[in-house]
């Protein structure tokens, strides 16, 4: 049996991959707008909440801060990309997510490149320290309850309808008087600001971040996430972040050198992508259908 | 002014050799109208076969870089039956996926086999010609008279052979096509064929004139994907002209903006890359409407 | 209510719309016919902007919309079907119901997650609002099928409904009929002279089938090679020589 320190350690990865799930399930599963900038959000809150905590600012303004830049970085990088087409918006949002990367490895001066930064501080809210594993997942998990719950009423509201529909036709939608580009927009910048979330969780967890963490490798792995757990269906995120982080973490302990594992896992998961796109496009999970509430008599119809 | 020439004369050179690996996503793109990100990966297989069947095999450079285009050729065609056929139907944004993760796959897969540090062609080290103003190696020599030899090649393929004109009919109009007749999947394996050959010659060009890498697959993706969209996605001469100014771009830039830091030349691409999608996704020689949503 | 004035569109070479005028009144039916390929679905494309026109303007209650962008002109209340229906195929019957109505309290994610109890409400209503349409067209029992799963025939009622939940001023249906048996189609065709006597919508229909034209239009637009060739009502309009050619012309 596997010693308790791995699996709450496991289980706090799972929280953290989970969030940005959910955050890249608003945006990718709604409404289909295929973004590869979402690991480079991921860094983004990750790296505003480190500087701000390294700079003795207490966590409930870092993490406030990471979730808000990485909403405004991504209203950004929205404005010029969201109208772009399937594909090629796909590459727009890699070019501008590599550039952020690109960034953080070479402003030496701010984000010590390629070193990255040490010691954050642990997080503490009201005088509580998360300075231990148990404590930092019973944060996490917390976290990840709000978020879920955030998510899920906006997905099933008329807002998150609305995004699907731009998923299935955006001229009809447009032709119901809806302005796509401003769904579009709320979609990309709600679900960057829940990878920034993300992002400031993983920094004052590892106490140590480095570009190698945002890679386009990771905004992958992100997508095969939300893709196994079914497109638009959080709970089936949460599952499938469990499933795909857990396969990750233990092939860390065959204790191979550091590339040969990610390299290993590049292969792995490239190919249950593969099979994937082949057999299930959609995910496993289904989404929820949308059932009728109104139940009325038909009294109450005539009388209308 | 020296300088400038000889700048503008590298980047020549190398915007000949993305123009190899550029033209491949062209040619696919033009018929099936999607991006195969993988074909940069292929170039970067194509350069690693050529290493090992010239310094492992010990066999001839110039037949290894044969077998390198043909066994590289023989791989595109694999994965477009394995991997992009089965999504002929599906959503663009799948075989998207799919051919991001194939380049994932395959840049893993050399590093487990070759392991990641940087490899040279063993090559004797020449002193440069002098041409007019510029400095010029041998190996570049080599490298842009093989580029222009396979481009030529690939003109008479296209406009003087019965096969050729075969490929540019179901570029031009695949339902059509193949209402006439024609058999679109050879057609659209024999894209594929071509496309690898000419990227794994791409790909081992760049080896002989720098080094090979895993990580080089990416590298000439994007580098050839941005060449594309700046020529107009789907049209080979686009392919070709965008190349020769991202080569260009990438050369002047890195030196006037970056003090010659050759780390930022994929970062210019990008931007090239974000600008033109910004300000004209249609490119060069592109038709206006495919890449915006109105 | 709807003025079109010199309205052009050319496709490189080839010129889809030219310099068509005509003007629809309030609470009118229109018809707009003419052979396949005179530019019909253009004009409708041409009104609700999904196109720019190469020249002349499109006025709305007075207003100019020209060059307004699709969902500006579906909000000041120009609604429209499609020759090949747009449906979301993914979603259920009610969902596509539910897309209609314009400005609601929900669609603001902030509301959304703020004051989920007024969304509900507004929900609920237009349910019963959608419930009522459903019934109409004959498909209530279909409110929470997937839209892929429906017949074609269906599919038309849903897209149908969907504009009426818009609840627009101006609807252009295009062939609305196309592919229903007669006697439904007749329910639909009632159903649209009902709107226009008791709500006062304004209606311009696409329609290839003449009997429909000349039963339910009051006056007839004909379009041939992009041009107007003839306007009138349905007896003028029957005996036109100039569209009697152009049908067997073609």
């Amino acid at each position: 049996m596997l010693p308790t320190g791995v699996i709450i350690h496991v289980l706090i990865v799972i929280c953290i991959y989970a969030i940005l799930a959910i955050g890249l399930n608003i945006i990718m599963g709604c409404a289909a707008l295929f973004t590869i900038a979402n690991a480079a959000l991921f860094g983004v809150g990750a790296y505003t909440s480190a500087l701000l905590a390294l700079a003795g600012f207490p966590f409930w303004l870092d993490i406030l801060a990471a979730t808000f830049m990485a909403g405004l970085i991504s209203f950004l990088i929205g404005l010029p990309t969201l109208n772009l087409v399937g594909d090629y918006l796909a590459v727009a949002t890699m070019g501008l997510g590599e550039i952020l990367v690109a960034i953080s490895r070479n402003w030496d001066s701010v984000t010590r490149g390629p070193m990255g930064l040490p010691g954050i501080p642990p997080a503490s809210l009201f005088g509580f320290t998360f300075d231990s594993p148990p404590k930092f997942l019973g944060l996490s998990a917390a976290l990840l309850l709000v978020i879920y719950l955030v998510a899920e009423r906006l997905i099933y509201s008329p807002f998150g309808r609305v995004l699907k529909g731009i998923r299935e036709d955006e001229i009809a939608v447009q032709a119901l008087g809806k302005n796509a580009f401003w769904f579009k927009m709320w979609a990309f910048v709600v679900g960057g600001a829940f990878m920034g979330t993300a992002g400031s969780l993983y920094a004052h967890y590892l106490g140590f971040i480095d570009p190698s963490s945002f890679t386009l490798w990771i905004a992958f792995f992100i997508w095969s996430i939300i893709i196994l757990g079914g497109l638009g269906n959080n709970l089936g995120a949460i599952a499938a972040s469990f499933v795909f982080v857990a396969m990750r973490e233990s092939l860390r302990f065959l204790g191979l050198p550091a590339n040969v594992t990610a390299a290993i896992q590049q292969i792995f998961f490239g190919i249950i992508l593969i099979v994937m796109m082949i057999f299930a496009p959609r995910g496993l999970i289904p989404e929820r259908k949308y059932i009728t509430r109104y139940k009325g008599d038909a009294e109450d119809r005539q009388s209308d | 002014m020296k300088v400038l020439a000889q700048l503008l004369v590298n980047g020549l050179i190398a915007g000949s050799m993305y123009a190899l690996a550029a033209i491949g996503y062209a040619m696919v793109y033009s018929i099936l109208k999607f991006a195969n990100f993988a074909n940069g990966s292929v170039a970067m297989v194509g350069a690693y076969l050529t290493f090992v069947l010239c310094t492992r095999l010990g066999i001839n450079v110039v037949l290894a870089f044969v077998l390198s285009m043909l066994i590289s050729a023989f791989l595109g065609v694999v994965i477009d039956k394995v991997a992009y056929k089965p999504l002929r139907q599906a959503p663009k944004i799948s075989v998207l996926i799919t051919a991001l993760a194939l380049s994932f796959i395959l840049d893993a897969s050399v590093l487990l086999i070759m392991g990641a540090e940087f490899k040279r062609f063993p090559f004797p080290i020449v002193k440069g010609l002098r041409l007019g103003m510029v400095f010029i190696t041998p190996v570049q020599v080599i490298c842009i008279a093989t580029s222009l030899f396979f481009m030529l090649s690939l003109h008479f393929l296209l406009t003087r052979t019965r096969i050729g004109k075969i490929i540019r009919a179901v570029a031009d109009n695949p339902e059509l096509a193949a209402i006439n007749g024609l058999n679109t999947d050879n057609v659209i394996s024999i894209v594929f064929a071509i496309g690898s050959a000419l990227a794994a010659a791409a790909g081992t060009l760049i080896g002989m004139d720098s080094v090979i890498s895993p990580a080089m697959g990416f590298v000439i993706t994007i580098k050839g994907f941005a060449a594309c969209v700046l020529g107009g996605m789907g049209s080979i001469n686009g392919a070709i002209l965008g190349s020769l100014i991202m080569g260009m771009v990438e050369n002047l830039g890195t030196w006037f903006l970056a003090g010659g830091d050759a780390r930022w030349k994929t970062t210019f691409a990008y931007i090239v890359l974000m600008l033109i999608l910004l300000i004209k996704p249609a490119g060069i020689f592109g038709r206006k409407g495919e890449a915006r949503v109105f | 209510m709807l003025k079109i004035d010199n309205l052009t569109k050319n496709f490189g070479g080839l010129r889809a719309v030219d310099h068509c005028s005509f003007e629809v009144p309030r609470g009118a039916i229109y018809g707009l016919i003419g052979p396949n390929g005179a530019g019909k679905t253009t004009m409708f494309n041409l009104i609700t902007g999904l196109l720019k026109p190469d020249e002349g303007h499109v006025f709305f209650n007075g207003d100019p919309i020209t060059g307004l962008s699709p969902y500006q002109i579906a909000q000041r209340g120009i609604g429209r079907t499609f020759q090949i229906v747009r449906l979301f195929s993914n979603m259920t019957v009610m969902e596509n119901m539910l897309l209609g109505p314009r400005n609601q309290y929900g669609e603001n994610p902030l509301f959304a997650l703020l004051n989920p109890s007024r969304v509900t409400m507004q929900q609920i209503k237009n349910e019963k609002k959608a419930l009522k349409l459903l019934e109409v067209l004959g498909i209530s029992h279909l409110r929470d099928a997937y839209v892929k799963e429906l017949s074609y025939a269906e599919q038309k009622l849903v897209e149908l409904g969907r504009v009426l939940m818009m609840d627009p001023q101006l609807i252009l249906l295009d062939e609305p009929t196309a592919g229903i048996n007669p006697t439904f189609a007749n329910k639909i065709l009632n159903y649209i002279r009902e709107l226009r006597d008791k709500e006062g919508k304004t209606f311009i229909i696409v329609e290839h089938n003449m009997r429909v034209v000349m039963n339910l239009c009051e006056r007839i637009i004909v379009l041939n090679y992009g041009r107007k060739i003839a306007e009138g009502t349905p007896e003028q309009i029957a005996n036109d020589p100039r569209v009697i050619e152009a049908y067997l012309g073609v």
